[in-house]
């Protein structure tokens, strides 16, 4: 029996959230969330808006320290070897996050470097992912603000993978893509999970995004995991035709892709 | 050590390419600073007052230098909030100490720059002669001075990292307030009395205070033609109080950081926008 990859258990994150002069309440971003990913496993996280799934990466990424719970990537734990999982870690997020008046070229190479990496074989790697991703190398040397959102995600996704990282935190990639590049970026991922079996935590909007990549899901609502299997095992926990319909039945909730909204809640 | 190389070169690098994109800005800025210290300078000039100009120029120099560098580093988490990009520098496996050490470096550069063309500038609008100077001991003092400096922006930078909404302006802020009491442009003594002790506690007051010795401000011997620029012996004092700032602020400010950036990855503060 493999030792999970990524192992998270009785994880609680909250915040405080200020109501008028002095006053003050707290609610629970992640409410005693555990779960666990296997080596070369890609599991998804769904939930709605605020239901806690990019504060659950952002934990995961070392950018947030829990309250309390217990939290391991491979062999490091969290907080303590963060140093350490930061190198075992690529991550793509729902922004792009570059600086878009770089070219694609100088962003990736400043990646490389803040990793360590000799530039020259980090470029070999990035010209190799681009061309899997269905990108030209003439838009190598544009800015990235003179990019599509699509173009955008393919650099960070390629971004993520330049370290060769065994673990990968993908937090809505693919959010706000039009069709063509949606499709794309789910291939790819196939392929590089069955290629390089990289373990890939996934939060997802996209209910046939979620079938189609991952072996098992996780819904998330009010910072808790209401409920975790296969597709099909939860279709059939909640009595339901579709994924969609399992979750609204396990959740009581209901799936919003509003970016706008998104960036308030999680803001 | 080959990798810390890189992680180090790697702001260079980002620092260059951004200089690159946004030269338009960068030109705009440089010719802002030499107008701003030109036209200080010249109040001295229409005085007809040989003391006077040099007593602006070394004060409109220096300040670009150290206010330059300081803000720099103040600022430069608060630009990667404005780009976005803070949460995916604070993720890489680089060590705060050379994260800041890259981002200083290249702030040290680009001070450097703009000090450079604002003294060419200025020896444009005024009949500014450094013969007789002591330009190795001005550099001997802006280098022990540049280690407070760095540290004292480490302090600032951490205001971006405690608010994205504020941070920016409380940097300015303390830019503002060095500025004031340091005694940039005016002796300290004409500062209300209330003001003065913080003129003693900024490294900016010693630093010009050296350096217009160096330069041979206020020296009886010194004439438009030829200046009579203390030694460095002169200095010691300054030197002495600059070393000791350098030596508590710049560890001072990157343990504050540290622990700034802990607290905030404990708030959710560490966001990607501001």
């Amino acid at each position: 029996m493999h030792k999970p990859a990524i192992h998270v258990r009785n994880l609680r994150k909250g915040f405080h959230k200020r109501n008028g002069f002095r006053k003050k309440s707290e609610f629970w971003a992640i409410d005693d969330v555990s779960f666990q990913v296997m080596p070369g496993e890609t599991y998804g996280l769904l939930g709605p808006n605020g239901s806690g799934k990019s504060s659950l990466i952002r934990v995961l990424s070392t950018l947030l320290i829990a309250d309390s719970g217990y939290v391991r990537l491979l062999d490091f734990t969290l907080p303590e070897h963060a140093e350490e999982v930061r190198r075992i870690i690529g991550r793509v997020s729902v922004d792009a996050a570059f600086y878009k008046k770089l070219s694609a070229r100088e962003n990736l190479l400043y990646t490389a470097l803040l990793y360590g990496q000799k530039a020259r074989e980090a470029e070999r790697r990035v010209m190799e992912i681009l061309e899997q991703l269905g990108m030209e190398d003439t838009k190598f040397s544009t800015p990235l603000e003179h990019m599509s959102r699509g173009m955008q995600q393919k650099i960070s996704i390629a971004r993520a993978l330049m370290i060769n990282p065994p673990l990968l935190l993908l937090d809505e990639p693919t959010t706000g893509l039009d069709p063509k590049s949606r499709r794309d970026v789910q291939s790819f991922l196939e392929d590089l999970q069955s290629r390089e079996g990289t373990t890939i935590l996934l939060t997802t909007h996209d209910m046939a995004e979620a079938e189609r990549l991952c072996a098992r899901i996780g819904f998330l609502a009010h910072g808790k995991l209401v409920a975790e299997g296969t597709a099909e095992q939860l279709k059939q926990r909640a009595a339901a035709a579709t994924l969609d319909d399992a979750f609204i039945k396990l959740t009581g909730e209901e799936l919003v892709e509003d970016p706008e909204e998104m960036a308030l809640v999680e803001d | 050590m080959e990798a810390v190389m890189r992680q180090t070169w790697a702001f260079l690098f980002r620092g260059y390419h951004i200089t690159r994109r946004y030269i338009g800005w960068v030109i705009v800025f440089n010719f802002y600073a030499l107008v701003t210290s030109a036209t200080v300078a010249l109040i001295g000039v229409a005085e007809k007052n040989y003391q006077l100009t040099l007593t602006l120029i070394v004060g409109a120099l220096l300040w670009n230098y150290l206010s330059r560098l300081y803000e720099e580093i103040a600022m430069s988490i608060a630009y990667e909030r404005w780009e976005g990009t803070l949460e995916y520098t604070f993720m890489a496996p680089v060590s705060r100490a050379v994260h800041l050490l890259g981002v200083s470096l290249f702030s040290l550069l680009n001070s450097i720059v703009t000090s450079v063309i604002v003294l060419l500038g200025l020896m444009l609008f005024t009949n500014l002669t450094l013969r007789g100077a002591n330009l190795f001991g001005v550099f001997v003092v802006l280098a022990v001075s540049t280690v407070a400096f760095v540290g004292l922006g480490l302090f600032a930078a951490v205001f971006p990292v405690m608010s994205a909404e504020r941070g920016a302006e409380a940097t300015h802020i303390f830019q503002g307030s060095l500025l004031l009491v340091s005694g940039v442009y005016y002796p300290i003594d004409v500062l209300p009395g209330w003001l003065q002790p913080l003129s003693a506690i900024s490294p900016a007051t010693y630093t010009l205070s050296a350096c217009r010795k160096l330069f041979g401000v206020a020296n009886e011997n010194s004439t438009a033609e030829h200046l009579a620029g203390a030694p460095l012996s002169a200095v010691s004092h300054e030197l002495l109080v600059l070393a000791l700032m350098g030596a508590i602020i710049l560890p001072l400010g990157l343990f504050v950081f540290v622990r700034i950036e802990a607290w905030a990855k404990k708030t959710g503060k560490l966001k990607r926008t501001g």
